[in-house]
């Protein structure tokens, strides 16, 4: 019985953090918001190259044989720092040993392909594009896609819970500095209750989502209740964060407004609350 | 990670669910806070002991089993599963051992923890006092050192003032507490960490009736209440220290075990197959899912703690959520019965009156988000109020 990350496992987090960081992500993901998306490929490919997408292919297949901790530990990271492009198609959904960013509709679960203006469609026509709260994602229409099977759409459901995760804590991280920092009648507003309390909500709610996304991941619990935990957690740190931030946080100049977009965008992705909730039901009546 | 039990702790498993299946009494205990309830389950924990169940992480000399961290949550698990009666025992087991473990001498062990193991003594808290409830530090009952207070020529203390929302006070055989030793000292300096029997002369105990119309609390009335210099856990003044000393560590974890919440969430998975309608599905969902998330969670920690960590506020984080996991479950479980609901006598309004008071007891979970905000976020501390009740 241990339920912990490995030294390792840490690790390899703390590798693609470091990595990330000295990218510049948040740059990044401006730029490939604003149609740039050079330096985004090439972020890409570097954390290709440290074996992102191919963690959990098969040895077999030319993949790493990762784990599904391994493969929440590389979400975790990438929703803390605002990767972009389709990595949950490419890294969980259908692993890449070769590190090609393709990308997939999966409905109902993903209605539409993300980022199918740079990546490869597996499948289906493409249609209409569309834009996406979150300004780093393009969403494309896609006629006739072929299904996944239930194992790859589980896989794409809980990179999504862990990248929310990532996602939350940053949020929460980032709104704790500004309530440190940030001084109203005289004082600063994280020593009022009122703020404080509302942040310390947040920590509980994500404290206890990641042992479900976890969790799921060792198959203790369906994936689903690591989706449903891991996105509320996740919104409520958006909706306090920004309420933290005050005006600031309402500008689009601000990067916090980059993680509010990712999460409410991720919220109804790869299936909503309302659809997991369902599948947790099914799961707790249909086993009795 | 894995989560998987080695063979040891599957035997153990084994024993502790096929002995309570056994033995766990098929109707239900009337309510421990009744004068009849109480003494049954004072039989229950008798019983429990005779099988060295009743607690199983002490030392053997004790009547435990010297069980892991791992094995007690094991243990708590089937011990709620198995629908078995609450403990009358816990104040004593859960918050006083440790810190007779920890501060008491060898003496006050052998004195105090083979009853208090066997259910036949059973302890009452003595914290709060009318003005000193989230505020515990501005107490202000005393404590008068008296060189021959007693008829044995011991040297010892006298107690005076009133505590209040003493759980278990109204049955209960001893009580613990803090004292005010130095009236001149800072606010959490000079307290002094007192035992005492309930049927001290000086001593009055009334019951006050809870939501559920039961005396599950007291207030107690010390009149020059004479405490031996024996019946000091720790050093005198340094009862504060003493009291917060194990509020923090594993047993922090003994307030609440996951055990109960996955226990009430199948029930309540039960109650909706039963009764469920598609209005109450999304709160059975989430009850459940907040379940298996604090199970999970309980893992985490007893390993960080097999480990070599500590609770350290963390212990906050956990009350804050069980406490409202209690109350959210349980109100589910009202809304499943409908008109039914409001009958009394029923486990589950039982359960709902007992839940509500899981965000006040223990450091209200006003004072615990303070502690998660500040300790864990590092935020700055709120300004304080003047203290009042001690001398600065």
């Amino acid at each position: 019985m241990r339920f912990e990350l490995t030294d390792e496992q840490r690790g390899f987090g703390q590798s693609l953090t470091d990595l990330m960081r000295s990218a510049d992500s948040v740059s990044v993901a401006r730029s490939w918001a604003e149609g740039d998306t050079a330096p985004g490929q090439d972020l890409w490919k570097r954390l290709a190259d440290q074996g992102v997408t191919a963690l959990v292919a098969p040895e077999d297949e030319g993949g790493l044989g990762g784990t599904l901790i391994d493969l929440a530990v590389a979400f975790e990271v990438l929703g803390h720092e605002l990767a972009v492009g389709p990595w949950i198609e490419s890294a969980a959904l259908a692993p890449q040993v070769d590190g090609a960013m393709v990308t997939a509709a999966a409905p109902p679960l993903a209605a539409y392909a993300a980022d199918a203006h740079v990546a490869r469609l597996l499948s289906g026509v493409a249609g209409e594009q569309h834009g996406s709260v979150d300004t780093t994602r393009t969403l494309t229409e896609v006629a006739d896609p072929d299904p996944f099977d239930d194992v790859a759409l589980d896989r794409a459901v809980l990179a999504c819970a862990a990248e929310l995760l990532g996602a939350g804590e940053r949020v929460l991280a980032d709104s704790v500095a500004y309530a440190k920092q940030r001084r109203q009648f005289g004082r600063e507003i994280g020593s009022y209750q009122a703020v404080k309390h509302q942040l310390a909500d947040v920590r509980i709610g994500l404290d206890f989502a990641r042992p479900l996304v976890f969790g799921a991941a060792l198959g203790e619990v369906p994936v689903s209740a690591a989706k449903v935990a891991a996105a509320d957690a996740a919104y409520r740190a958006a909706r306090t964060g920004l309420q933290v931030h005050g005006a600031i946080g309402y500008t689009a100049e601000f990067d916090l407004s980059l993680w509010l977009g990712r999460i409410r965008a991720l919220v109804t992705a790869w299936g909503t609350p309302a659809y997991h909730r369902a599948r947790v039901l099914d799961v707790i009546t249909g086993a009795r | 990670m894995d989560l998987s039990l080695s063979d040891s702790e599957r035997a153990f498993q084994a024993e502790v669910r096929e002995w309570l299946s056994a033995n766990v009494p098929t109707t239900r205990l009337a309510s421990m806070d009744s004068a009849e309830g109480f003494v049954a389950h004072q039989e229950w924990e008798a019983t429990l002991a005779e099988a060295r169940l009743s607690v199983v992480s002490w030392p053997r000399e004790y009547g435990g089993r010297e069980a892991s961290l791992v094995e007690w949550v094991i243990f708590e698990e089937e011990y709620y599963r198995a629908g078995a009666p609450g403990r009358v025992s816990q104040n004593g087991i859960f918050l006083l051992a440790p810190i007779i473990f920890d501060h008491g001498t060898p003496e006050q062990q052998a004195r105090f923890l083979p009853s208090m193991a066997t259910g036949e003594k059973i302890w009452a808290q003595a914290w709060s006092e009318p003005e000193a409830g989230s505020d515990l530090a501005s107490l202000r009952s005393t404590a008068t050192r008296v060189s021959t207070g007693s008829t044995t020529g011991e040297s010892g203390w006298l107690l005076n003032g009133q505590k209040t929302w003493s759980s278990r006070a109204a049955y209960a055989h001893w009580g613990f507490g803090l004292f005010r030793s130095d009236p001149a000292a800072e606010r959490h300096q000079g307290l002094t960490y007192f035992v005492f029997p309930l049927d001290a002369p000086g001593l009055t105990v009334r019951p006050i009736a809870q939501l559920d119309g039961e005396p599950g609390f007291a207030e107690l009335f010390f009149d020059d209440v004479f405490v031996p210099d024996s019946d000091v856990l720790g050093d005198p003044g340094d009862g504060w220290r003493v009291a917060m000393s194990t509020a923090g560590n594993e047993r922090g974890l003994s307030l609440r075990s996951p055990g109960r919440f996955c226990a009430a969430a199948d029930r309540l998975v039960d109650l909706y197959d039963d009764r469920g309608t598609p209005g109450t599905a999304d709160a059975v969902v989430d009850a459940w899912i907040k379940a298996q998330a604090y199970r999970l969670y309980t893992w985490g920690t007893v390993t960080r703690l097999a480990e070599g960590g500590d609770m350290g506020a963390a212990g906050s984080v956990n009350k804050v959520f069980w406490s409202e996991l209690d109350i959210a479950l349980h109100e589910t479980a009202l809304d499943l019965l409908g008109p039914d609901a409001e009958l009394a006598d029923s486990p589950w309004m039982d359960g709902y009156l007992f839940s509500l008071s899981g965000p006040i007891y223990a450091g209200t979970n006003e004072i615990q988000r303070n502690i998660v905000a500040e300790r864990i976020l590092g935020l700055p501390r709120e300004p304080r109020g003047e203290a009042r009740g001690a001398a600065r």
